[in-house]
């Protein structure tokens, strides 16, 4: 390859990834700022943390997220995988066609539409707002994600696997939760996290089905924001990136220290 | 194959995200159809005829007797709508294009940069997309503000000696859409670049055709399908994106999402909000569909 | 007496009109959309057989194997396994076990946990699964191996593990599809004998799908040679190399020399052909019913040809002459190439029984070739 492209590409590597991560290593920054102004530096200062810790809103609707989080990316998670199966595995069904367009679009669907459209839904079926109807619109658009997440795991998936288990007389339900769904886990869990994360980030689907005392966290932020930028909402956002941040740190070293010790044992094994 | 597995599990594996989607995904899109045919009233639910079911079939067609097009009447008749439509499209056009000017380098670089290296820097690339997207918007709003610290930064610099009004234009809202949308254009075009076999650049090469050439001539028609999937991730949602116009934008920006927000909120206008909703869904079905159309094939190519 | 080659061992119960197949294929036929895999199979496979089926690539070998697996079902006629009919019994419920092309074996599992899976799905007790574990280990050779994870495993291990994990079962009846094909010549050579010596100590049926022609002679006590579909010979490997019952037989196993002709004359049990292409004619047994007038084929194997700088004593019959093209020495052996004046090419083959020769061939040498009356194969399909 010659040098000029080298140079190139790193340029653009460099160049690229500053722009990702300035603005948020500016946020992150500007939160230990002394002043009220989030724009000018006076100096290092946590007390906007301190206000944060405070602040009954904030921590309401921090749990509040956090609750429909973990519930919605569960049950996103079995329904998706559900889906990713269906897709995979039986290649022709009964509107099928219809089914995969409904996994597919929700990924591009405009939030505002998916939002008035669950929202009527619930208004309709008389359904009360609030945690519960956030819940299950979170579930809808992020099992459409582990769906996707975990079908291309399954693509790949060596078929054989399930067929010599069968052949040895494990039935197909046996067969699924003894080699299919172990084999499969890393990419379940990462489509897991992914609708966690979907769920913790959302601001538009909730403002829309959510109701009294189902504010989350973004929605509380947002609603700051609007009266303007103060280092608090900078203290927020740096614990949510801290702790998003953490989590895919150590899923990725996890995952990185897996490959390493079986590289390691191939080789191993390749020498006797 | 088929009949192996009990019917009973199978048809279990099919119907059970099957009828989730149904209920929760397409369901809820009839209801928007039929409300935008409804009248706003104030009441609770706040529009009418509110169809019941249970009141029987004749009810149920006296209700339907009701439906009304004022509402995509009044959306053709005020300017404010068609103009907010149209301005959509282009800002979403417009951004898509820098995103794919900012993002494809990002990606080549990537998928040349040595493979001890291409996991770590996936990762960075992934990363942002799991933080927030209103914290990174919102990042934008102290950079891009008149005392913010772009303007700062190019002061001191002596770039400039007044301060530039970059928030609450449009030039904001590309900013905004560019840098959260990069790594939904960079994956799927690292992806495709990765895949592919080098070694046939570097037989276009051998066979007498000059580096950039050889770009234009394998490289980029093959990680089209890269390009094309990560073009519909950016552009669809970006059309209907309500949080970058309204926190960069400013009042002046005309963008349907935002328009059919404020519209549901401020003006508790349910008709017409799902006049709105349906006339934009009309407007992005073709681009939905042919990106389905490309996720599924690529997903059958991998098999 | 007189018989074809060497036999493996002293057992033929496909000969014995009493004795009944363990595995019965009754014309079957698969197809997948309008493409016919399999076309109108049947075979009997015998217990305690050590079966092959061996074909071109695409020729419908594993999807035959599939299908007495379970993971197929026949689009029309049906397999019977111990006079039990199969169809409509999924593959967990079927007295078989298969062994994978590609091991198939379950990443995350140990390989004690790959061999007990099959014994835990029969609800085996814990220490009768102990013991046969450790006794399929020890079998394998692979005791000091048992709590390795598959990655941590060479090739040839991997296969002993896939091998024990479908043995584990005692199942009647083995299928292996391509064992041995992902393993190095040497490699592969070791492990067809221990392949041959557990089936003897287990007394299986086995059916094994290969590629490799002297795999498939080496371990089976007959070998069925398919093509697209349509099984061609079935029939002990001597048999299928020395006696071909067709064209398609005696070119795809070995090597062959294929003559086409005219019978113009047939007494005492012999029959001449006129090879008008090469200005030949062979005289050989009348091994099959032929008429004079009939055009029939004539295969002979490279190494029942014997090459001479002098005339033969009868070279009117059964002789060449022609001119040394090429010569590709292998070690053990030497192959000629003899071209005649048409261009025609014949291939002889030379045992080097001994470390040095006094004036050998060489390039461009005037040859005679020749051979014997019982040396070929009269073909008349
Ligand atoms: N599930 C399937 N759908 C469609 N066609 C199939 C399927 N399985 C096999 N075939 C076709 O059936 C034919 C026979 O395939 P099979 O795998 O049995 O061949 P084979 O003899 O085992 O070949 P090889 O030696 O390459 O393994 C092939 O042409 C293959 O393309
Ligand atoms: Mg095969």
């Amino acid at each position: 390859m010659n040098t000029t492209w080298s140079r190139f590409n790193i340029a653009s590597l460099v160049l690229g990834f500053a722009f990702l991560y300035l603005p948020i290593v500016l946020l992150v920054v500007y939160s230990f700022n002394e002043s009220r102004l989030v724009t000018v530096w006076a100096g290092f200062s946590t007390k906007w943390y301190v206000s944060l810790f405070n602040n009954q809103a904030f921590i309401d609707a921090a749990w509040v997220t956090i609750r429909v989080g973990l519930i919605s990316a569960t049950f996103a998670t079995i329904l998706g995988t559900l889906g990713a199966l269906a897709m995979t595995r039986y290649t022709r069904f009964r509107g099928r066609m219809l089914f995969s367009a409904m996994i597919y679009a929700p990924l591009v669907m405009p939030e505002v539409i998916t939002g008035l459209s669950l929202l009527l839904l619930f208004v309709a079926i008389g359904l009360d707002r609030g945690i519960l109807t956030v819940t299950l619109a979170h579930i809808t658009f992020s099992m459409c994600f582990v769906a996707v997440v975990v079908q291309s795991r399954l693509v790949t998936f060596d078929r054989s696997l399930e067929e010599a288990a069968m052949d040895l007389g494990a039935t197909p339900v046996t067969t699924f939760f003894k080699v299919t769904l172990p084999v499969i886990l890393p990419a379940v869990v990462s489509g897991w996290m992914l609708a966690f994360t979907l769920s913790l980030d959302d601001l538009v689907i909730s403002s829309f089905t959510s109701g009294p005392g189902a504010t989350t966290l973004p929605m509380r932020i947002y609603s700051q924001v609007r009266l303007g930028v103060t280092p608090e909402i900078n203290a927020a956002c740096t614990i949510l990136i801290a702790i998003v941040a953490v989590g895919v740190i150590i899923a990725s070293i996890a995952n990185k220290r897996r490959e390493v010790n079986r590289a390691r044992d191939e080789q191993a094994a390749a020498r006797n | 194959m088929q009949k192996l597995i009990g019917s009973v599990t199978s048809r279990l594996v099919i119907s059970v995200p099957y009828l989730w989607l149904l209920i929760f995904f397409l369901v809820p899109f009839l209801i928007v159809l039929k409300i935008s045919l409804s009248q706003v009233a104030t009441a609770i639910p706040p529009y009418t005829p509110v169809l019941d079911i249970t009141a029987g079939i004749r009810s149920l067609f006296n209700g339907i007797s009701q439906f009304t097009w004022e509402n995509y009447v009044w959306l053709v008749e005020d300017p404010l709508y068609y103009k907010a439509y149209i301005s959509s499209l282009v800002i979403a056009a417009v951004s898509t294009v820098l995103t794919l000017i900012i993002g494809y380098p990002i990606a080549y670089g990537m998928a040349r940069a040595p493979a001890s290296i291409r996991p770590t820097l996936l990762m960075l690339v992934i990363l942002p997309f799991w933080t927030s997207f209103l914290i990174r918007v919102y990042a934008w709003i102290g950079i891009l503000k008149p005392e913010g610290l772009l303007n700062q930064f190019l002061m001191w610099a002596n770039v400039i000696d007044t301060p530039l009004n970059i928030l609450n234009t449009h030039t904001a809202i590309f900013i905004g859409i560019v840098y959260s949308y990069l790594p939904f254009l960079v994956l799927p075009i690292y992806s495709a670049l990765e895949k592919m076999d080098y070694s046939l650049v570097e037989a276009a090469e051998d066979l007498g055709c000059p580096p950039l050439m050889a770009f234009w001539k394998i490289t980029f028609p093959l990680s089209m399908p890269g390009v094309i999937a990560g073009c519909f991730l950016v552009f669809i949602p970006a059309t209907g994106e309500f949080v970058i116009p309204d926190l960069l934008g400013g009042s002046s920006t005309l963008m349907i999402g935002k328009t059919l927000w404020s519209e549901f909120f401020s003006n508790r206008d349910w008709p017409v909000s799902s006049a709105v909703a349906v006339v934009l869904l009309l407007l992005l079905v073709v681009p939905i569909v042919l990106f389905q159309r490309s996720e599924a094939k690529a997903q059958e190519s991998e098999k | 007496m007189k018989s074809l080659g060497s036999f493996r061992r002293k057992f033929a119960p496909w000969n014995d009109p009493q004795a009944k197949p363990f595995i019965a294929i009754e014309n079957v036929t698969k197809r997948f959309g309008d493409f016919t895999a399999v076309d109108d199979l049947s075979l009997n496979i015998y217990n305690r057989e050590f079966f092959a089926l061996l074909g071109a690539s695409g020729c419908g070998k594993s999807t035959l194997l599939r299908m007495l697996a379970g993971f197929e079902t026949p689009t029309s006629g049906r397999i019977l396994i111990d006079g039990q009919d199969m169809s409509g019994i999924p593959p967990y419920k079927r007295p078989v076990n298969m062994m994978f092309q590609s091991y198939a074996l379950f990443p995350h599992m140990t390989v004690e946990g790959n061999i007990a899976f099959g014994l835990k799905q029969d609800g085996m007790p814990k220490n009768e699964i102990e013991a046969r574990v450790a006794e399929m280990l020890k079998l394998v050779k692979l005791e000091q191996f048992a709590k390795r994870k598959p990655h941590q495993l060479s090739g040839g291990q991997r296969q002993r593990v896939a091998l024990a994990r479908c043995v584990a079962k005692r199942p009647k009846v083995l299928l292996l599809d391509e064992p041995l094909g992902a393993l190095d010549k040497k490699l592969r050579e070791e492990t067809q004998f221990e392949l041959m010596d557990l089936q003897m100590k287990l007394g299986l049926t086995f059916v094994i799908v290969t590629h490799d022609q002297e795999e498939a002679m080496t371990m089976s006590d007959r070998i069925a040679v398919m093509d697209k579909g349509k099984v061609k010979q079935v029939a002990t490997p001597a048999e299928v190399y020395e006696a071909p019952n067709s064209k398609f037989v005696a070119d795809f196993i070995g090597n062959v020399n294929m003559f086409e002709g005219t019978v113009t004359a047939a007494q005492d049990g012999k029959i001449n052909i006129d090879i008008a292409a090469d200005k030949m004619t062979i005289r050989t047994d009348a091994t099959r019913d032929c008429s004079v007038g009939q055009t029939v084929g004539f295969a002979i194997r490279p190494e029942k040809i014997r090459l001479s700088r002098k005339e033969p004593a009868n070279s009117s019959v059964n002789a060449a002459y022609g001119e040394l093209y090429d010569i590709a020495y292998f070690g053990d052996m030497t192959v000629f190439h003899v071209q005649l004046e048409n261009g025609r090419i014949i291939k002889a083959a030379s045992l080097n029984a001994v470390r040095t020769v006094e004036d050998p061939l060489g390039y461009e040498d005037m040859v005679w070739v020749n051979f014997d009356t019982d040396a070929g194969i009269l073909l008349t399909a």
